[in-house]
């Protein structure tokens, strides 16, 4: 990766502060809602889990999973308008920028949304009194390497995409199943043993449980081959996602 | 081809290039070059290879055979160190419509890592260039084609570039818009940029090009000054005339005695004369037809190399 890349990531910028409003109020919203529903309403009938009231138990994971949702979407949606619809991507690599630049330009960019994305919902935390101990700042890093991992994971697909359409396959089968079964909303010792062991495997499972425990204060060396492996994981698909751009643009 | 010694330095050196899609050569083997401060159109119809062509000195496909030097170095190792010397105009305007009309030259110039100060003062010479500086706050999708266009131009002008390449400039604008682009590269050519375009106005490749290369299904078919070309390939004059299913044999005999070629299609006869020949002396046999006798143009040339068969 190239500072080069930081110019598709300025790019970018400058288009999100022309139209920020829009862009924010999704940003914003989508935790809110989610905390409020579920944290709230739906907390109100649920008794605690593994000692904290659902409320603290989900809202570290919430976070993991906004900070993939963004992302996702930004890679996908976001970038394939930008490479087929605007061909922005065209224009870009008519000039000293190559493939990998704007690989890299792009996930970083969506990395980028989803620390917005946290940061807003550490200050919702904040507020209602959520936060957890003084290591929960440093779920604002760990939100950016999700992001940095599902825009690679994305801009994979994006690669590959014949039209808007095949985006439905990876919300349904990637992002929502990752949602809903990563430990966000319940412990996934509490799946039948396969489902867990497969629960275990999935890479947001892995940030769930690290910003879990940065929540609680329990952060340890034991957190280190979750934090390893969710590195090893971005900058491989990073790598594939450059790899599958090239062959699609560059013909 | 007449341009096989290759000079040193320059700027584009082709030799064998060679580019299929699906077992199917798309350019098959052309040599040519490009020289410092040149101005050299590709002609020829859909499908000969222009783009292709241009897309490969572009770094933007990949060469299949045959060796292709921009600016001394090879488009697989040295493609950022040739994009970042290199203007491109391409087919499609391809403007960022999430920018304005500045900020696409500002956003552009940051690509090829010009600083802040010197992108803006660029951009504003530039809109002045291509007359759009009352434009510069605008949104992209209410500017006119021919707006679009001459942005486009700005745009691949921002680097200042040493070679401008020009994937159809003036296609698809209107006659204002296309004089205008055309004033705009004879200025460059002026100054000295070196230029290679495409383009399927004949009269435009006449004005601007030094050299141009006539390309059909891949392969180059003829090269050289424009000039020299209609010379060549056609001579000095012709006499087309239409409606020629009834013309009486004696008076087409008689034309055709006078014309060192002659072509027939569906709804014209063509008769074409070299230096020192004229049909004049046939004319007062024409009276009362539709006839046209004018200089041999380039289109001429290009009609009697590709022929008159429509290509898609």
């Amino acid at each position: 990766m190239s500072t080069r890349a930081l110019r598709v990531w300025q790019r970018n910028f400058d288009s999100w502060r022309r139209f920020y409003a829009a862009s924010l109020t999704g940003n914003v919203l989508d935790p809110v809602l989610y905390f409020v529903a579920l944290g709230y309403g739906l907390g109100a009938f649920v008794r605690p889990i593994e000692g904290e009231p659902y409320l603290s138990f989900i809202a570290p994971g919430l976070l993991a999973g906004v900070a993939m949702n963004t992302a996702a979407f930004e890679n996908t949606i976001g970038s394939f308008v930008r490479m087929e619809d605007q061909k922005t991507f065209q224009s870009i690599l008519m000039t000293p920028l190559s493939v990998a630049d704007l690989a890299a330009g792009e996930v970083l960019w969506g990395a980028s949304k989803a620390l917005l994305a946290s940061g807003v919902f550490l200050v919702i935390l904040a507020v209602t009194g959520v936060w957890g101990s003084p290591l929960e700042i440093l779920n604002l890093p760990l939100a950016f390497l999700v992001g940095v991992l599902f825009g690679a994971l994305a801009l994979c697909w994006t690669a590959v995409a014949p039209s808007y359409d095949f985006f439905n396959y990876f919300f349904t089968l990637v992002v929502s199943v990752m949602f809903l079964f990563s430990g966000i909303f319940f412990p996934v010792e509490s799946l039948p043993g396969w489902a867990a062991a497969a629960a275990r495997a999935l890479p947001l499972t892995h940030a769930v449980s690290v910003a879990r425990a940065l929540h609680r204060g329990e952060a340890g060396p034991e957190l280190l081959p979750s934090v390893l492996a969710l590195v090893a994981a971005a900058a491989l698909l990073l790598w594939v996602a450059t790899a599958l751009l090239r062959r699609r643009i560059l013909k | 081809m007449s341009d096989s010694v290759a000079p040193r330095g320059a700027v584009v050196e082709a030799r064998g290039l060679l580019k299929s899609y699906g077992g199917k050569p798309v350019v098959a083997g052309i040599d040519f070059d490009v020289r410092p401060g040149e101005c050299v159109g590709f002609l020829g119809p859909n499908g000969a290879g222009k783009t292709t062509t241009i897309r490969m000195i572009a770094c933007f496909v990949r060469v299949d055979a045959g060796q292709l030097l921009v600016f001394g170095l090879e488009p697989a190792r040295g493609a950022r160190a040739i994009k970042s010397r290199l203007g491109v105009l391409a087919q499609e305007d391809a403007l960022d419509p999430d920018l304005t009309v500045r900020q696409n030259l500002t956003v552009y110039a940051r690509y090829f890592d010009v600083p802040r100060s010197e992108a803006r003062a660029r951009a504003d010479e530039l809109l002045r260039f291509v007359q759009l500086e009352d434009r510069a706050a605008d949104p992209i999708r209410i500017l006119s084609g021919g707006m679009r266009r001459r942005l486009a131009l700005a745009r691949a002008l921002v680097s200042r570039p040493e070679l401008l390449i020009l994937d159809e400039p003036t296609t698809g604008l209107d006659p204002q818009a296309r004089h205008l682009v055309g004033r705009k590269l004879r200025g460059l050519r002026h100054g000295g940029v070196t230029m290679l375009l495409t383009t399927h106005y004949m009269e435009e490749a006449e004005q601007l090009c030094d050299r141009v290369l006539v390309l059909d299904a891949g392969r180059i078919l003829a090269a050289g000054p424009p000039a020299r070309l209609v010379e060549e390939h056609v001579g000095r004059e012709v006499l087309e005339v239409r409606d020629a299913a009834d013309l009486p044999a004696e008076v087409l005999a008689r034309l055709t005695a006078l014309a060192d070629r002659v072509e027939r299609s569906p709804d014209a006869v063509h008769f074409f004369f070299r230096d020192g020949r004229s049909p004049a002396p046939a004319l007062p046999l024409l009276e009362r037809r539709s006839f046209t006798h004018r200089r041999a143009t380039l289109e001429d040339v290009f009609l009697c190399l590709t022929g008159r068969e429509l290509r898609e």
